[in-house]
């Protein structure tokens, strides 16, 4: 199966990723692991894949603590893994 | 088991008020025994925002706030990180003109009673607050106000108390006082009954079952707490209908009070309503208090809700503690009926008690907090 | 602005179980709506992204759900439950769902038990792994180590291995005798086995070590290396991912919202799968887990129950796979030395990042709770209990309106502000 591709910025870089793939996919496909720096400071990715562990927590069009696994990729769609960077 | 020495003082409830209680007995070289039939800190002391603020309903309630709130500032060095105490004062919004004209006289009358407090007009307020909605007429910002995490704070005054020889059993519960005289039901269902110089009820709520006719009753509010956004606000924000809301007895109220949290969350509030005790979320209170907090807050709406939840506070009919002897039994002491106010004035009743027993003069005029003093009729719901 | 929606039977979930429960009302005659998390209906265990490569049994249940009539809303969670009050929140706000009767069909999720290196990232569950595989990851050539138990173990791997991963070990943490003994008892059921032929052949050169779990996870950053161990050795393995979890526990938050009775961790339901609570059903893996063909005839009669029919017919088969339920439960069960992995520093709840030694055993869930924090992040315990409740014996942890975070704007009124 041929995704089309578009496009969304993370981290305020530009990614290709295929359309209708979740924002937890696009992340890790891209070479992202650490999704979120826990409240400790440790680094933390997805763990259930299925919006019940909240590890995959991001920063999506400027709303704080969305679930990565959760959200399609939209064309534009801007993702943020740094912390406080919005708000 | 080894009998243990007949304690001085026997203290029920092991909640911010009773742990306070232990901790300045404690302190006074008594030999302290608290007990709780659940675990420390676990009623009203867990449901609580721990907003350590002065209020000025009445004159009695300025006088133990404020030295409730100094007693705090004393322990703050000394509290553990797990109390997260901080001091981000409190913002007493005034929305419209009217309200703010009566800032003046709200500030004299924390500057008499030694409190500082400094009136912020619409622009300073914007600069302070930015993410409150515009247009505000301007607040009176008193900084020493603090926040604090209720069930570590009263876990700390227990284990301070514990250092200072006092002996904390949990799973005992109360069934009977009399005069210096207490039975308790361990957790293994054996009954015990401690002879002590003096009993201290600090039951909150569950003080009318040891003291029939007590005047306090369950007077229920509802929480909800978003997740961390650091930043979205600096103090402790309240409305000046604040003090409506929390005087009027009859009825459902909601009040804009929104806490910062050491963590970054929000604790978004408050309500008020004579429900029993039904703890279950009244969704329409949830709606009003939301809705309230967002009209002055419009960030708020998109901040993520993680978790609501309700608690008791114990009320009175004329909304001050009972803090004293219990006159119709010798040696059985109160401090219970705090309302919203038990996290603050915990410390101020727990001077109270301590001055009482040991026959010492009292930090403030105690009269107005006398058991015995006469009641008005509970307001019907 | 919340809106307000009446119908017959609401429920909860679109996996196996209430679709089968949607079909069956939905064809009774009665008005349904389904909602789900999910963008697709299926839920975890049909999760896709093309429907051709479902099984001809979920096309089917799919295609007979998109016939009946009943409405699907996707993209949508639940926050507040009670019997006959859905609060829903969806792409387009937030619903008052009135329901005559509602069907918990809110499945399962994967057991999380701490070890030391679980919180590095590429660390995900067995499940976890596959969901995100069929949402669209790419593992091709990647190093994956996968330690689980219970039947999801296979599927995984042989997902893991059709899309090119190299497979670096499949531990199942059961002993061999436990899971002989159970392969043993599957002689009724010899679609299971075959099926579960089919799945080994694709990952058939990697070895499958029953007795063998990890131990801990090691890497800078991330996840490169897994200790595994047999209880008597143990060894390193190199590796790009793990996948870790401990077989799947039911979901019943939403039961316990709406004051089910939970007894051993499942939503208790009788005969006609109607819970403590009447006018609230319950079918599939939130009742226990027992696989898709089980979910699929308990929704059928939670649905035909919920739409006032008769399902006496179905009682039979549903029985069966309440039995499979207890076979699996007993030979997939967590050994004892699992507990022994933590250590002093590990982190048992990931919201708040609680320390092992930051707990203490005799308090139980909401002391600890409110001692230490575990439990209260945005997941309200459904990963920390699970583990609390293996390494301490706690209670699980009651979850809070709102049932998932959602923002502030859906608690407030459709009316205007009373003053």
């Amino acid at each position: 199966m041929t995704d089309p591709r578009i496009t969304i910025r993370i981290d305020g870089h530009e990614h290709r990723v295929p359309a209708g793939a979740s924002v937890a996919v696009a992340l890790l496909d891209a070479g992202i692991p650490r999704f979120r720096t826990s409240v400790q400071g440790e680094p933390r990715g997805p763990v259930c894949g299925m919006g019940i562990c909240f590890e995959c927590r991001v920063t999506i069009d400027g709303h704080r603590h969305q679930r990565a696994c959760l959200v399609p990729c939209v064309d534009g769609m801007a993702v943020d893994t740094r912390d406080g960077a919005d708000v | 088991m080894t009998a243990a020495p007949r304690p001085d003082v026997v203290i029920v409830g092991a909640g911010i008020v009773g742990a306070a209680c232990a901790y300045a007995l404690a302190r006074e070289q008594l030999r302290v025994l608290i007990c709780d039939a659940g675990f420390p800190g676990g009623g009203a002391t867990a449901a609580g925002m721990g907003h350590i603020v002065v209020m000025d309903d009445s004159p009695a309630q300025l006088a133990l706030s404020a030295l409730s709130r100094r007693l705090w500032e004393e322990l703050a060095a000394t509290l553990s990180l797990a109390c997260e105490d901080e001091r981000p004062g409190t913002l007493w919004i005034a929305a419209s003109g009217e309200e703010f004209s009566a800032l003046d006289e709200k500030r004299a009358l924390y500057g008499r009673a030694g409190v500082r407090a400094e009136i912020l007009d619409e622009q300073t307020l914007a600069a302070a607050e930015p993410n409150l909605r515009r247009g505000l007429a301007g607040a009176l910002f008193v900084p020493d106000d603090r926040v604090l995490y209720p069930p570590n704070a009263a876990r700390w005054l227990l284990d301070a108390a514990i250092e200072r020889g006092a002996e904390l059993r949990i799973g005992s519960a109360a069934r009977a006082v009399g005069a210096g005289r207490l039975t308790l039901v361990g957790p293994s269902g054996a009954v015990e009954t401690v002879e002590a110089g003096a009993v201290v009820i600090a039951a909150g709520i569950d003080t009318p079952s040891l003291i029939p006719g007590i005047a306090i009753v369950p007077r229920k509010g509802h929480l909800v707490i978003t997740d961390r956004y650091p930043g979205l606000l600096h103090s402790q924000l309240v409305e000046l209908g604040y003090l409506h809301s929390a005087h009027s007895m009859s009825g459902a109220s909601t009040a804009f009070n929104l806490q910062p949290r050491s963590t970054g969350q929000v604790l978004i509030g408050s309500s008020r309503e004579l429900a029993g005790r039904d703890a279950s979320i009244n969704p329409a209170i949830v709606r009003d208090m939301v809705a309230r907090a967002v009209a002055f807050m419009p960030a708020l709406a998109g901040c993520l809700a993680i978790r609501t939840w309700t608690g008791f506070r114990p009320a009175t009919p004329d909304k001050l503690p009972l803090i004293g002897p219990w006159p119709d039994l010798p040696g059985v002491w109160i401090a219970a009926g705090h309302e919203g106010l038990g996290i603050t004035t915990a410390t101020g009743s727990a001077a109270l008690i301590a001055a009482g027993i040991a026959g010492r003069a009292a930090p403030i005029d105690a009269t107005p907090f006398l058991p015995s003093r006469p009641m008005p009729a509970m307001e019907a719901a | 602005m919340s809106d307000h929606h009446a119908v017959d039977v609401a429920v909860v979930g679109a996996g196996p179980a209430g679709l089968s429960a949607a079909v069956h009302a939905a064809e009774s005659g009665a008005r349904v709506t389904v909602i789900d998390q999910t963008w697709h209906a299926g839920g975890q265990i049909w999760r896709h992204r093309d429907r051709a490569e479902l099984p001809d049994e979920a096309r089917a249940l799919m295609a007979r759900f998109e016939a009946s009539g009943a409405q699907h809303l996707a993209g949508t969670s639940l926050f507040d439950a009670r019997p006959g009050h859905l609060s829903v929140l969806g792409p387009n706000g937030s619903l008052e769902l009135i329901a005559g009767a509602v069907v918990l069909a809110t499945g399962a999720r994967e057991r999380f038990l701490p070890f030391p290196g679980w919180t590095l990232p590429n660390v995900f569950g067995v499940g976890g792994l596959q969901a995100l595989v069929k949402a669209g990851l790419e593992v091709n050539g990647k190093r994956i180590v996968l330690s689980g138990s219970g039947p999801l173990l296979f599927p995984v791997a042989a997902t893991l291995a059709q899309h090119g991963a190299q497979l670096a070990a499949v531990c199942e943490q059961a002993p061999r005798g436990r899971v002989t003994r159970f392969a043993a008892s599957l002689w009724r059921e010899p679609g299971k086995l075959a099926q579960a032929a089919r799945y080994r052949s694709t990952f058939r050169h990697v070895p499958f070590r029953m007795g063998t779990w990890i131990e801990r996870a090691e890497g800078e950053g991330r996840v490169q290396r897994a200790i595994l161990t047999d209880g008597t050795r143990r060894w390193s393995v190199d590796c790009d991912m793990v996948g870790a979890a401990c077989g799947l526990i039911p979901s019943v938050e939403v039961g316990m919202a709406m004051g089910c009775d939970i007894v051993n961790g499942v939503v208790a339901v009788d005969a006609r799968q109607q819970t403590s609570v009447a006018g609230v059903y319950a079918a599939g893996e939130c009742t226990g887990v027992a696989g898709e063909d089980a979910a699929i005839v308990e929704g059928a009669i939670a649905g035909l129950s919920a739409a006032g029919r008769p399902a006496e017919a179905l009682y039979a088969r549903r029985d069966r796979g309440r039995a499979f339920a207890a076979r699996l439960e007993t030979a997939f069960s967590p050994r004892p030395e699992l507990r022994d992995r933590a250590d002093a520093t590990t982190i048992v709840c990931r919201c708040e990042d609680v320390r092992l030694d930051e707990l203490r055993a005799e308090w139980g869930a909401r002391q600890g709770k409110l001692a230490s924090r575990a439990g209260m992040g945005a997941c309200q315990g459904r990963v920390c209990g699970a583990a609390l409740a293996h390494l301490f014996g706690w209670e699980a942890p009651r979850v809070r309106p709102p049932l998932v975070p959602v923002p502030v704007s859906a608690l407030r009124p459709a009316e205007p502000l009373r003053d």
